[in-house]
């Protein structure tokens, strides 16, 4: 039960991208059509996942035991950064259709702060095994479909007649306010 | 004569002309996220000046012995080391503050503003020249940050840096310092900005 409410709080109460703020770069950047949010979401899911799993290894069998809890940041970066790059060549050798679909949006997750942000999440709250891979797929899923709920409403923005000076990403960010509203309403279902 | 024109000029250039997040819209992540207070803002401003300051500094240093391949990997090892000084510094002298930031002192490490700084302008210009521009940069980016939180702490808690502004009878806009108020208050302030620089006839700038 307490794996479902961190699942629930995850996705809906503390969004990683409404109620965290991580990971605006892309939110504004690949958000003015769908089809680029699609990929964006599938590639950060993926890549979340993974890096969530070796960080929290990492830290758990290697600095922990070694106090060596101060490089964390520095490994967390360097994993990342090396993750992305050996995912991206896996897939380009073994899965073409995935890598044209992904392929883009890998290099930019390096400096994608949601990324990181949940392998600091996860090793800040002091989660176990089990828990760490609800939490990063879930917040991981939350992003996704924020990203994709906010990419919606973009594609109307552009038909819509907007002040000048608010056009672009000004109006953006109200609207990402006006949805962050609507989520704050998740905040009774779980703490 | 020259040279001293071009350091004012890039002194001046993060202030005003490029001045993050608003004309450079980079390191968005901690301007919506540690605003809540005009503290939080001066204090991760102040850490991100001293980070974009020092890396620019090395990067450029070493620019010349980098090889251009494994340059992006090369300034993130030289840009985490420093965000880990940072961070042990600030819990070091500045525990309650470091309590408050969090995850977003870690992840100046991710912030678009240090690599865009070091990519963009330290990777081709002089060690001293670069310092400067990530200093204005960096003072930039704190001024724009105490602004966004005085605002939300003035409206929404009535206090500014913990001092009570408001009367006894001012009713707190809560929605402010919740995650909503972040948003909606940085976009309006991308607006107010953007018609100052179309009434002032400058390029518009943001697409």
């Amino acid at each position: 039960m307490d794996l479902f409410y961190l699942a629930i709080s995850a996705t809906f109460v503390n969004n990683i991208l409404l109620a965290q703020y991580l990971g605006h770069c892309p939110f504004l950047g690949v958000s003015k059509r769908i089809e680029t949010a699609i990929g964006m979401a599938a590639a950060i899911i993926f890549v979340t996942i993974l890096s969530a799993i070796f960080t929290w290894s990492v830290f758990t069998f290697i600095l922990r035991p070694y106090d060596l809890e101060f490089l964390q940041t520095l490994t967390f970066i360097l994993i990342i950064a090396s993750l992305v790059q050996l995912v991206e060549i896996i897939l380009k050798k073994k899965s073409r259709v995935l890598y044209n679909a992904l392929g883009v949006y890998l290099a930019l997750i390096t400096t994608n702060c949601a990324v990181m942000g949940v392998a600091l999440l996860v090793v800040r709250k002091e989660m176990g095994f089990v828990e760490m891979l609800v939490f990063s797929s879930t917040s991981a899923v939350g992003y996704a479909l924020a990203l994709l709920l906010f990419a919606g409403h973009r594609e109307r923005l552009q038909i819509s007649a907007i002040p000048k000076s608010m056009q672009g990403t000004a109006i953006a960010l109200i609207t990402a306010g006006i949805m962050s509203l609507a989520f704050i309403g998740f905040q009774g279902m779980a703490g | 004569m020259r040279s001293t024109q071009k350091f004012g000029e890039t002194l001046k250039a993060g202030l005003w002309k490029r001045i993050p997040p608003f004309r450079l819209v980079l390191g968005l992540c901690p301007s919506l996220a540690v605003t809540q207070s005009a503290e939080n803002g001066f204090g991760m401003g102040v850490a991100l000046a001293l980070v974009v300051t020092l890396s620019s500094g090395i990067i450029s240093s070493l620019r010349n012995i980098i090889p251009s391949k494994v340059r992006i990997a090369s300034y993130i090892v030289i840009i985490a080391t420093l965000v880990s000084i940072v961070e042990i510094l600030m819990k070091a002298f500045f525990f309650p503050l470091s309590e408050q930031l969090g995850i977003y002192i870690p992840l100046i490490v991710v912030n678009c503003i240090v690599l865009g700084r070091a990519e963009g302008f330290a990777a081709k210009n002089p060690p001293l020249i670069s310092m400067i521009d990530g200093l204005s940069v960096g003072v930039g980016y704190t001024i724009s940050l105490t602004l966004i939180g005085s605002i939300r702490e003035i409206f929404g808690k009535g206090e500014w840096f913990g001092m009570q502004v408001m009367g006894q009878s001012y009713e707190p806009m809560t929605f402010l310092v919740l995650a909503p108020g972040a948003f909606v208050t940085i976009g309006i302030l991308l607006g107010i900005q953007n018609l100052f620089s179309r009434w002032r006839g400058e390029k518009f700038v943001q697409g």
